[in-house]
């Protein structure tokens, strides 16, 4: 009797042992990489792509290709924006339209996220207006800008007309395909627990959906941005201030091609740098929390 | 007259006589070639306390039984009571929702469950320590191995609190030692709860390794073909001679079921 409990007793810190081994073998080393590999690997290839393409603008300014009327010296761009620092307008400038495409943006966000809850959940919904949605983002959001000015005039409300009807078709489709994406088994795994219907939702449906909804976030941005854009230059008016869609307009009126260059840089380095700051950080911090980022 | 009530009390948890009743359940799922039968007329009791393994080959219906009695489908026919409340569920795949910890996969668990928030962080890391994971509260899912991630699972499935754990081909896509392992996990587990579990697999030695009754179920469509007690004392393990001599018998019998298809 007694050698039997002992046998027991061996067997079962035998047991506990070999699983604390096996659980230190298989265990996933994670390493956070190195600044200097981040500078190497993600910062100097976009520098030198950007070096590359300043001095191949530079040659081909000093080989005068054209006039310098058609293409202007990088120094003068750069002694536009120069002045515009100087005289302080260059950050009221960029404000003027950051802020309005961040407020469209999140008036966007609210908008589409229940839509596309709606859209992705309920299946006469779906039917009746998906295809229009999806079909939606393939208008280009500028053609919406006559039709605003006509209903609300020359102002911030038809500014966030056109934005938000460029960017909530993009949100309510990246969710709607994040929620199709959700993997069947995380649903069956969620009703056994017992998240069903609205627990459902918010337990597992929406956190499992995140990575696409992210994505259509992004694209929801780059929707907004440039539908801004197309409203700042078509509909430039003094009441609206000064906004880098105007700025771009205004080159274009008083013939100053280096301004037009600066505004559409500016045009583009802050949609580059809100994607940067904002979007994928976001993103990659949920890819790497699921262990999604493969490197 | 506490000692009377007491023993009333006691009295009707002794009258529950099974954690899982399937009675003459049927299922046939219609297709593009017409209706398939599933199951056909399967009868099964699992006592309270009971671990009893599902044997079957490929299309004797194993899952979807686990699935009906899960309530995530219904029968065609016949009737599935549960009386200790929802079964817990675990599956091949482990699961787990990837965007939350391991300890937070568990108070999910315990949040639908109804537990006050105050008492779901001790609670899980009381599950933990019962799967032996006592410092994985914080990891995240894919920093877990294999044989980790399924012992979260069982964790979960625990936190549910259910009478009844069924489980469909856990350990089916683990490797024999870390398998091994977890059989011996699961048995002690099962041990120091007083659960009742119903344990789907096609591997022969597992079902004996494991269970204290196995169930034979015929393919196409699934009946209750054989039942086989199986008197070894726990701890078994794999290799042990009378596991591999019962695993003969039952695999012999399987193998005449699965004859019988490639005869017409």
């Amino acid at each position: 009797m007694a050698s039997t409990d002992t046998a027991t007793t061996v067997r079962k810190d035998d047991l506990a042992g070999l699983e604390a081994g096996l659980d230190a073998l298989d265990a996933v080393e994670l390493r956070r990489t190195p600044v200097r590999e981040v500078l190497l690997k993600k910062v100097l290839p976009p520098s030198l792509a950007v070096l590359l393409v300043l001095a191949v603008w530079q040659l081909l300014v000093s080989a005068k290709v054209t006039e310098e009327t058609k293409l202007p010296a990088p120094s003068a761009v750069w002694d536009g924006l120069a002045d515009m620092w100087l005289q302080g307008t260059l950050l009221d400038v960029i404000w003027t339209s950051v802020s309005r495409g961040l407020s469209g943006f999140l008036l966007a966000l609210a908008i589409g996220t229940p839509l596309g809850l709606l859209v992705a959940r309920v299946k006469f919904v779906r039917a009746a207006i998906g295809p229009i949605l999806s079909g939606l983002q393939s208008l280009p959001s500028v053609a919406w800008v006559p039709p605003a000015v006509l209903w609300f005039g020359l102002n911030d409300a038809m500014m966030y007309t056109v934005i938000l009807l460029g960017a909530v078709p993009s949100i309510a489709n990246g969710l709607v395909s994040g929620v199709d994406q959700v993997p069947p088994l995380f649903l069956r795994a969620g009703r056994t627990l017992g998240a069903t219907g609205l627990k459902g939702t918010w337990h597992v449906v929406l956190p499992a959906a995140l990575p696409g909804y992210l994505a259509g976030l992004k694209q929801g941005w780059a929707f907004s941005w440039r539908s801004l854009m197309a409203a700042e230059i078509i509909a430039s008016s003094p009441d609206l201030g000064l906004g880098l869609g105007q700025l771009l307009e205004n080159g274009r009126n008083n013939i100053d091609l280096p301004g037009v260059f600066l505004a559409i840089l500016l045009i583009l380095v802050v949609g580059i740098a809100i994607d940067l700051l904002i979007f994928s950080p976001l993103e990659r911090w949920v890819l790497r929390s699921r262990g999604l980022l493969v490197k | 007259m506490a000692t009377t009530l007491a023993k009333a009390a006691e009295g009707t948890a002794v009258e529950q006589t099974h954690a899982a009743r399937i009675e003459h359940v049927s299922k046939s799922f219609s297709g593009p070639a017409g209706t398939q039968l599933v199951l056909d007329d399967v009868s099964l009791d699992v006592a309270p306390g009971e671990f009893v393994t599902l044997l079957g080959a490929s299309g004797c219906g194993k899952s979807t039984l686990l699935n009906l009695v899960a309530g995530l489908d219904r029968p065609t026919q016949g009737s599935i009571a549960t009386p200790g409340g929802r079964p817990a569920l675990m599956f091949q795949e482990h699961a787990l929702f990837p965007w939350l910890t391991a300890g937070k996969n568990i108070e999910l668990a315990l949040r639908l469950r109804g537990l006050p928030r105050a008492e779901r962080r001790p609670e899980a890391e009381r599950l933990l320590e019962l799967v032996r994971l006592g410092g994985a509260y914080g990891k995240r899912v894919h920093e877990l191995s294999g044989g980790m991630r399924q012992r979260v699972a069982l964790a979960r499935a625990l936190a549910q609190d259910s009478q009844l754990l069924l489980m469909d081909e856990p350990f089916a896509a683990l490797d024999a030692i870390t398998r091994d392992v977890l059989h011996g996990e699961l048995t002690r587990v099962w041990e120091e709860t007083n659960l009742s579990v119903l344990f789907v697999t096609h591997n022969v030695r597992e079902a004996v390794r494991l269970a204290q009754r196995v169930v034979l179920l015929s393919s196409r469509p699934g009946r209750v073909a054989k039942e086989w007690t199986v008197d070894i004392a726990q701890p078994r393990r794999i290799e042990d001679a009378d596991v591999a001599e019962l695993s003969l018998e039952i695999t012999d019998h399987l193998r005449g079921e699965i004859r019988r298809h490639g005869q017409h």
